[in-house]
């Protein structure tokens, strides 16, 4: 496998849906080249920093206003059945 | 306060058959006869009327439906927007909600679609759905840097939630979509591709070419320092 072929599998290996013998041959290429390892462990370390980044909290006025809102829609919808 | 949606409706809109039982002035509370921790279940109950059922599908999705709406318009006035249109069309269309997908794939589309329309609105020659044209970089090898073990760590909190907020708002949203789909909120790529109505290779294609574009981005701010 060369370097290309292991950027095009990039996203099924770090899903872990690679089929194993794909795996082995991309991950013998990795342990002798060391851009494909870093562009690898960089890009997964991408997915973790942003899986694990502080979720975006929902305003307390904001979350009212969509209740308010969701509140209005079935007292019509109540009115109308 | 927030609107206690279950209570008030305990008394507005009663399941169907105990109209005429409670009145206004005897308030009580609907008490759901679904189990609470299904979705389909939860969905059904909805559909047949039970709004402490739609209520309890609102208070799971909030959260993630206004981060999606968050991420994807990068405008706190415009994901607030998007929550409501979704969760109100949710309701308002519950009926034509066929169960062939989760309810969360089913609002996160209606959400994404209402996103879309809130970023054409701003820019409207500027976001298409349609592949951008290659710049002609390859992405990839142009920059090759060691991060360390822990390149997160180097920022406070708020800086790092900053420099990511940064980079992601960069992408073409076409690639932002399909990242944030499946890599933060978690779908996968058969419901990902339901979502965005594309193949699942044209997922796996946009979602490799957006986790090098971030990748990149990133390099300037984890590379790793001589003292690491």
């Amino acid at each position: 496998m060369n370097c290309k072929k292991v950027i095009l599998q990039l996203t099924s290996y770090l899903d872990g849906v690679l089929d194993s013998n794909m795996r082995a041959d991309l991950e013998q290429h990795l342990s002798r080249c060391t851009d494909c390892r870093l562009v690898v462990d960089t890009t997964r370390k991408t997915i973790q920093i942003f899986c694990n980044s502080e979720p975006v909290p929902l305003p307390e006025d904001v979350r009212k206003r969509l209740h308010t809102a969701l509140l209005e829609r079935f007292r019509r919808n109540a009115k109308t059945t | 306060m927030i609107p206690c949606l279950n209570s008030v409706f305990g008394r507005l809109c009663p399941p169907p058959g105990a109209l005429g039982i409670l009145s206004a002035t005897e308030p009580k509370p609907l008490t759901s006869t679904v189990v609470r921790d299904d979705e389909s279940k939860l969905v059904s109950a909805a559909k047949a009327g039970d709004i402490s059922a739609f209520e309890e599908l609102v208070n799971r999705y909030e959260r993630k439906i206004f981060r999606l709406g968050m991420n994807i318009t990068q405008n706190r006035e415009d994901a607030e927007d998007v929550m409501q249109e979704a969760f109100l069309k949710s309701y308002t269309n519950l009926d034509r909600f066929q169960g062939d997908s989760r309810f969360y794939t089913w609002l996160v589309r209606i959400a994404v679609n209402e996103a879309l329309m809130k970023l054409r609105k701003r820019r409207p020659n500027q976001v298409s759905l349609d592949e951008p044209l290659t710049d002609g970089e390859d992405p990839v090898f142009r920059e090759i840097v060691d991060w360390g073990p822990s390149p997160e760590k180097k920022f406070a909190q708020t800086e790092l939630n900053t420099i990511l907020n940064g980079v992601i708002s960069e992408l073409d949203p076409i690639f932002r979509v399909a990242f944030l789909l499946r890599d933060v909120e978690g779908v996968s790529t058969e419901e990902t591709a339901h979502i965005l109505g594309i193949s699942e290779a044209a997922v796996k294609s946009r979602l490799l070419r957006a986790r090098l574009k971030l990748r990149q981005k990133l390099n300037k701010y984890f590379r790793r320092s001589e003292t690491q």
